[in-house]
């Protein structure tokens, strides 16, 4: 390439340190990860790569017939479609609440919804383990007073999921929030003092002017949110490791497992692969809706 | 690109001169990894080895059970094996399969205190690929039955089962004293896969065919042991979750459960539960044969030690090995860790003639059977069996059905393993 100016060839200068480090450690795992995709690269490959053999589409066909990993996909997507919007709404709700004039100790709520996020999963898995307790655990000695009977909150197939969401929920919510709380602040305060001159409810306010205010707040952590749901990984693999009957199986966690545990690596990078495209597919159908709503 | 390329050589430079430091001082430095508390314990054994070793250091570093097979393949491939390390005895064939260990039978041949004639006949198997021996044990392990003596008792069982037929009958004569309490006889957890070898090996069935290279779960006689287990779910003998069991030393001093199959680990943490009135109640003893009143068979487990092929201290490495294979080391291992020895010699000590617990281990210990010795196996055994045992004891799959998908996933996890056999005629596959 042709260098117009000094300044510019030094700006390149300055970037090859970061551009190159980019390019070790990010590009050149990515392209062997992907080339690793069609091999069947596998704990033998290890010691002698003439062992890896070039196998074309078999790990991605292989995958699509392997019901465990439309098990995986299934139970990702219930926990992207379930966690997602409810961590949103909790956030949000919680950041409106704290960005109320009319509430006291701000800082002391702010520091205690944001606690558990900071804090290390596995202390939070174990005292969620002891809160799930079909036997001694808190919550179903609360439900107890509405008369719900014992729930097997971890053991059974049908409950364990939704209450890893509920847990990574109440974990992660604290995160957004934060970032809730700086785009509220962010909205002019002469908007809601005109709105209320017109004789704008409360609802009416925060329909009209803290929503469409905080469109790109929300986008991005929407779209930070999923992908990290998507991603999902330490809380199943501490809580039930994928059980009961594989129903908190997420698609990390069984890459994780076929790649790391067993070492079929050609198998898990397709696995990778496929993630990455649905992440990518998806990311793109939420920045079309919202542009659209954007123009509405 | 000049730049980077002394970025590059600047990094190896470092890198260099950090890995030459192996000697210090005039003394070979040899690194030791270990896996959790045994990690933790042989540190203290040290000063004693470089007392009587001057010339040589030993640098231990722990590794977390949990991460210890990702963390020691990892090192593998990036050529950061330890010098000598412990390997839990069924992944010998993974790290002889990867060429990463030594065969140590010339260094047997001439050691004045390794004999396998020292070591329990089952034990010494696991570590043997072929007629090489890759480890020496260190310390074994075997699974039992633990059992709450009071509870049999009023069941009618003065003994622990003998057999299959009584271990069933004892679980259903338990069962009818709650009636209607949410209590059980029996622990199988399902994400437990040796409860399921153990019965299979004890009918008898070989359970993997054709030089290991085919899954034979359908057989009759693996069948017939999977059958047994599952009538204890299907009769909730034994509770088919296991969440409701955070700590089974509290289940079993509760009686939630009467009966417990499991090793040596658990005989420490069972007399700090069993206080007070269940101080004596509560006993381990060999586990049931099929048929005929005996000992059915049970797992080789445990740790051994094994050097690192491109070691540069290979005999200073031995003499670690040897060091921690004394009779007096393994008394201390054992002292530190509640590890049993793997020395036999080490039993005929007053600690365990003394502890009345051991005696089913020692007994037990002479009815073991290897599992097949195959890198694959690890992924059977925990991901394939455990699966399928929990399908069927939650009946989502008939038991036909689920051994039929257990042997095809199998067949399929082994497909690499036949075209090796076939292709790779150097390959260490037996």
């Amino acid at each position: 390439m042709k260098l117009k100016n000094s300044t510019t060839s030094a700006a390149y200068i300055f970037l090859t340190p970061a551009l190159s480090a980019i390019f070790i450690f990010f590009f050149i795992p990515v392209l062997a990860a992907f080339i690793m995709s069609f091999t069947d690269f596998d704990i033998y490959s290890l010691s002698d790569f003439g062992r890896a053999r070039f196998i074309g589409f078999d790990n991605y066909l292989q995958l699509f017939n392997d019901p465990l990993f439309w098990k995986a996909l299934a139970n990702t997507f219930y926990y992207v479609l379930i966690a997602g919007p409810l961590s949103i709404f909790v956030s949000l709700s919680a950041a409106l609440l704290l960005n109320d004039k009319l509430l006291k100790f701000k800082s002391i709520f702010r520091l205690t919804y944001f606690m558990p996020v900071v804090t290390t999963l596995v202390a939070v898995a174990i005292v969620w383990r002891f809160i799930y307790h079909p036997k001694f655990g808190i919550l179903n000695y609360l439900l107890g007073f509405f008369g719900i009977g014992n729930i097997d909150w971890l053991g059974d197939p049908h409950y364990a999921l939704p209450a890893i969401i509920l847990m990574s929920v109440w974990k992660n919510f604290g995160y957004n929030m934060i970032i809730f709380i700086a785009g509220l602040q962010n909205i002019p305060e002469y908007l809601y003092e005109a709105a209320t001159l017109d004789g704008a409810n409360k609802w009416q306010q925060f329909k009209n002017i803290t929503l469409p205010m905080l469109a790109p707040t929300t986008l991005f952590i929407t779209i930070i949110t999923m992908i990290g749901f998507f991603q999902v990984f330490a809380e199943p693999y501490i809580m039930t490791q994928g059980g009961p009957l594989d129903s908190t199986l997420s698609i990390v966690l069984y890459m994780y497992r076929e790649g790391f545990r067993w070492w079929n690596m050609g198998y898990s990078a397709a696995i990778a692969f496929v993630l990455f495209l649905i992440i990518l597919i998806a990311t793109i159908i939420q920045f079309k809706i919202q542009k659209k709503s954007a123009m509405l | 690109m000049t730049k980077t390329g002394k970025y590059i050589f600047s990094i190896l430079v470092i890198i260099f001169l950090t890995a030459c430091t192996n000697k210090k001082n005039n003394k070979i430095v040899i690194k030791f990894w270990g896996m959790g508390v045994e990690g933790e314990a042989v540190s203290r054994l040290i000063p004693e080895f470089e007392r009587q070793n001057p010339t040589i250091k030993v640098e231990v570093q722990m590794i977390p059970w949990t991460a210890a097979q990702e963390k020691l393949i990892s090192a593998y491939a990036s050529d950061n094996l330890p010098d000598i390390f412990q390997l839990g005895n069924t992944w010998i064939p993974q790290f002889v399969a990867l060429d990463a260990i030594q065969n140590l039978n010339p260094k047997v041949k001439f050691s004045k205190n390794i004999s396998s004639l020292n070591y329990f006949k089952g034990i010494w198997e696991t570590n043997l690929i072929g007629k090489a021996v890759y480890g020496i044990p260190w310390y074994i392990d075997t699974r039992v039955l633990f059992y709450r003596k009071d509870i049999l008792k009023k069941a009618g069982y003065d003994k622990p089962p003998q057999n299959w037929t009584e271990l069933i009958d004892v679980s259903k004569k338990i069962k009818t004293l709650y009636k209607n309490e949410d209590k059980y006889a029996i622990y199988l957890p399902t994400n437990d896969w040796s409860i399921f070898v153990i019965f299979g090996l004890q009918a008898g069935a070989s359970l993997l065919k054709d030089n290991n290279s085919y899954g034979n779960f359908s057989s009759r006689k693996f069948k017939r042991a999977f059958s047994y287990l599952m009538k204890f779910y299907y009769n909730k003998l034994a509770p088919v979750g296991f969440s409701e069991v955070n700590n089974v030393y509290q289940a079993m001093a509760q009686g939630y459960f009467a009966m417990y199959i499991s090793g040596p680990w658990n005989v420490k943490e069972m007399k700090e539960w069993m206080k007070g009135k269940l101080k004596n109640e509560w006993m381990t003893s060999p586990l049931p044969a099929p048929d005929s009143a005996g000992i059915g068979l049970s797992l080789p487990g445990g740790s051994s030690l094994v050097i690192n092929k491109k070691t540069k201290y290979s005999k200073e490495s031995w003499k670690f090995v040897e060091f921690l294979s004394s009779p007096k080391m393994q008394l201390e291992i054992y002292k530190l860790t509640n590890d049993l020895p793997a020395l036999k010699k080490a039993w005929k000590d007053s600690i365990f003639t003394n502890n009345k617990y051991m005696k089913a281990f020692y007994e037990q210990l002479g009815y073991t059977k290897p599992l097949p010795k195959i890198t694959e196996w690890e992924q059977i055994a925990f991901s394939k069996i455990q699966q399928y045992a929990e399908y069927a004891a939650r009946r989502k799959m008939t038991i036909d059905e689920a051994l039929k998908h257990l042997d095809a996933d199998v067949n399929k996890i082994l497909e690499k393993r036949r075209w090796l056999l076939k292709n790779a005629k150097d390959y260490k596959l037996r």
